[in-house]
């Protein structure tokens, strides 16, 4: 019992994390309907900021430069290449994406080479102890960091002009435009919001009970598409669902290899990929995704 | 067929059978390497390019054509690491493999049938993960970590493999293992091909890419879209899974960790840059990404930028990645049609020039050489 009460809130901080990305590609979506391929290099950029600066400026500074910089790098993905490309199909923009991942990971993981990289993060691997149950403070504070920042971007999503501006967008683009909405700048905020929770996202992926920053966290960070997807990809409460259940299921299964372990070993990289299929099986659109009806 | 269509192809073919006379085996092995990539691109072309469904899935297929080839062919040995295997004659294996990867498109059908586009891309990359899984743990079938060996293919007793006891000599040449299956290849590569075109062409092409470019007229038109996306998803595994079984000739040795993402991702890179929806878009595109780090290593020395292996700095292989990764980006922006496209323009352009002022007049209505 205490294993599984262990598990599950490892799995549910893991889970806000996964969320947090999981959001940003969703956001994104919404906003310029591109499905971002290149987030999980986005990712990679702003752990490697981090981990990078963090000697010289403390570990806040860098963490906010790290924000700062993958924000950035969002943005000038969207200026340069996402705003230039014109085409109909969006599978193309997909595979744009694709392109733009191809370079940075290629180049951020040869910077990386086989080094393990530390956050010099604050919380070190420290670890509470309530009653027999046993959890690493950094995985506590990733989850009220998730949750803290999860629920102000749902809060100013829903209330701020640039929340309505970018809810009216991806209601009707064309529309949204007529009433003044400036898309350019809307998508543009969009994809900067993406980065900054894709390089916090890094950071709580990049701290205990992981070593640290290396080249595999990309292949870590692939399991939030799923987490984005069985969500549905056009609902920021899929998003965070999608997370939890990702999160958590890895957890689990991970955490009980030794009793599934008929089931092969490294079954906890799969599971995610797994449950998104079943969830696909039975509904198409995701757990609480639109289901895309037409009128012709 | 025009006249300079003619001319081209036996060009050609002219090239394709002087070349193993004159190129050493590493330039053959790449240039097997570019083939079967491009029959595994024409079959990525077919879903993705031709109907619009985004698969970032096929290395996964071409794995299963690889090691199905393997598992099928080979006998089973006992020993410390027991590795299983049904020993069927060599071609009945390969046609089993293209078979089985058939099989394994039509068992995700359920999920490519109902999917589209960016989706689909999304489960997709869940075959490369279960593919991983699945290759690490089935080490009876996949040899594990370090991979299988793969037995030669050998039809009606000629053996495409190194004879040293009975050498074949064509013309002064020794014909080994490469120079026999660049025929192969060859042979494989055109037919594929010509499958391929055959199907784009006829009614098939049109009903897929009018789902490409629009779902619900293509469903109103009676175009069953749900069974031609995964007829569609279901062929082009197929085509993965002879790329795989050709690799694995060539390769001689199958290594699960090949069959990763970075595989998948290069496929797409090839349809993007060589131009989507096509045979000859998909052939430029497998030709350009899978030579491009092999002469990149070659000339790694007389070119800026590129360091030698094991030196500081950026890698050949590396320096192709993101060059192909920057290809994709640029074409997109670009070149709409790929690098065929662009082909295709200065073809006009030159034909345009020569035929002068008259030939104008016509090309107002957009006939089926122009639009593509």
């Amino acid at each position: 019992m205490i294993t599984f009460i262990e598990l599950l809130v490892n799995g549910i901080s893991i889970g806000a994390v996964y969320a947090l990305i999981a959001l940003g590609f969703v956001v994104i979506f919404k906003a310029t309907e591109v499905v971002n391929f290149a987030h999980a290099s986005l990712l990679l950029v702003g752990g490697f900021i981090i981990a990078k600066t963090h000697e010289a400026l403390g570990f806040w500074a860098a963490l906010l430069l790290g924000l700062a910089g993958a924000a950035v790098l969002g943005a000038l993905i969207e200026f340069l290449v996402i705003r230039r490309a014109n085409v109909v199909n969006h599978s193309v923009l997909a595979i744009v994406t694709i392109g733009v991942d191809i370079v940075l990971t290629t180049e951020l993981t040869r910077q990386i080479g086989t080094e393990v990289l530390a956050l010099g993060d604050p919380w070190g691997s420290e670890v509470l102890h309530l009653g027999a149950i046993n959890i690493p403070l950094a995985r506590i504070a990733a989850l009220l960091a998730a949750s803290a920042v999860i629920a102000a971007f749902l809060l100013a999503f829903k209330y701020t002009n640039w929340g309505v501006a970018m809810r009216a967008t991806a209601e009707d683009a064309e529309t949204a435009a007529l009433m003044g909405v400036r898309r350019g700048r809307v998508s543009m905020g969009a994809w900067a919001v993406a980065g900054a929770l894709a390089a916090l996202a890094a950071l709580f992926m990049c701290i205990f009970p992981t070593p640290g920053l290396d080249r595999t966290v990309t292949a870590t960070a692939m399991k939030a598409f799923p987490a984005a997807i069985l969500g549905g990809l056009d609902s920021t409460t899929g998003a965070l669902a999608g997370g939890l259940i990702i999160g958590v299921t890895e957890s689990l299964v991970g955490g009980y290899q030794g009793e599934l372990v008929f089931l092969g070993r490294g079954l906890g990289d799969v599971a995610p990929f797994l449950v998104m299929i079943i969830v696909l099986l039975i509904r198409p659109a995701g757990l609480f995704g639109t289901r895309e009806l037409a009128r012709v | 067929m025009s006249r300079s269509t003619l001319l081209w192809s036996i060009a050609l073919a002219a090239a394709a059978v002087v070349i193993p006379f004159y190129l050493d085996a590493s330039w053959l092995q790449d240039g097997l390497f570019a083939m079967a990539a491009a029959i595994g691109a024409i079959g990525l072309n077919l879903l993705t390019g031709a109907t619009g469904q985004l698969s970032m899935g096929h290395a996964f297929f071409l794995a299963v054509g690889a090691f199905g080839y393997v598992y099928f062919a080979s006998l089973p040995e006992e020993g410390a690491h027991s590795l299983g295997g049904l020993g069927l004659p060599t071609p009945v294996a390969a046609v089993l493999a293209v078979l089985l990867a058939g099989v394994a498109g039509g068992l995700f059908s359920p999920i490519a049938a109902r999917l589209k586009g960016a989706y689909l891309g999304i489960a997709t990359l869940a075959l490369i993960f279960i593919g991983q899984f699945a290759m690490s743990n089935a080490t009876p079938v996949t040899g594990g970590h370090n991979g299988r060996p793969v037995p030669p293919l050998e039809v009606f007793g000629f053996v495409f493999a190194d004879t040293p006891d009975a050498p074949l000599v064509i013309a002064g040449v020794p014909f080994g293992a490469l120079e026999r299956l660049w025929f192969l290849g060859i042979v494989l590569l055109l037919g594929a091909g010509l499958f391929a075109r055959g199907v784009l062409r006829g009614r098939p092409g049109r009903a897929m890419n009018t789902i490409r470019d629009h779902e619900i007229a293509a469903g109103v038109m009676g175009v069953p879209v749900a069974r031609y996306r995964a007829g569609v998803f279901v062929l082009s595994s197929m085509y993965g899974g002879l790329a795989g079984v050709l690799i694995a000739l060539v390769f001689q040795q199958t290594v699960p960790d090949y069959f990763g993402l970075l595989l998948a991702l290069s496929y797409l890179a090839m349809i993007i840059i060589g131009g989507l929806g096509s045979v000859a878009g998909a052939v430029i595109g497998a030709v350009f990404v899978s030579m491009l780090p092999r002469l990149l290593t070659r000339y790694s020395d007389a070119l800026p930028l590129i360091v030698q292996p094991g030196q500081e700095g950026v890698g050949a292989a590396e320096a192709a990645q993101i060059l192909y990764g920057l290809a994709v980006v640029v074409v997109v922006l670009f070149l709409p049609g790929g690098l065929l496209g662009l082909v295709n323009q200065l073809r006009l352009r030159i034909n345009r020039r020569v035929a002068s002022a008259p030939a104008a007049k016509h090309s107002l209505t957009p006939t089926p050489e122009t639009r593509n």
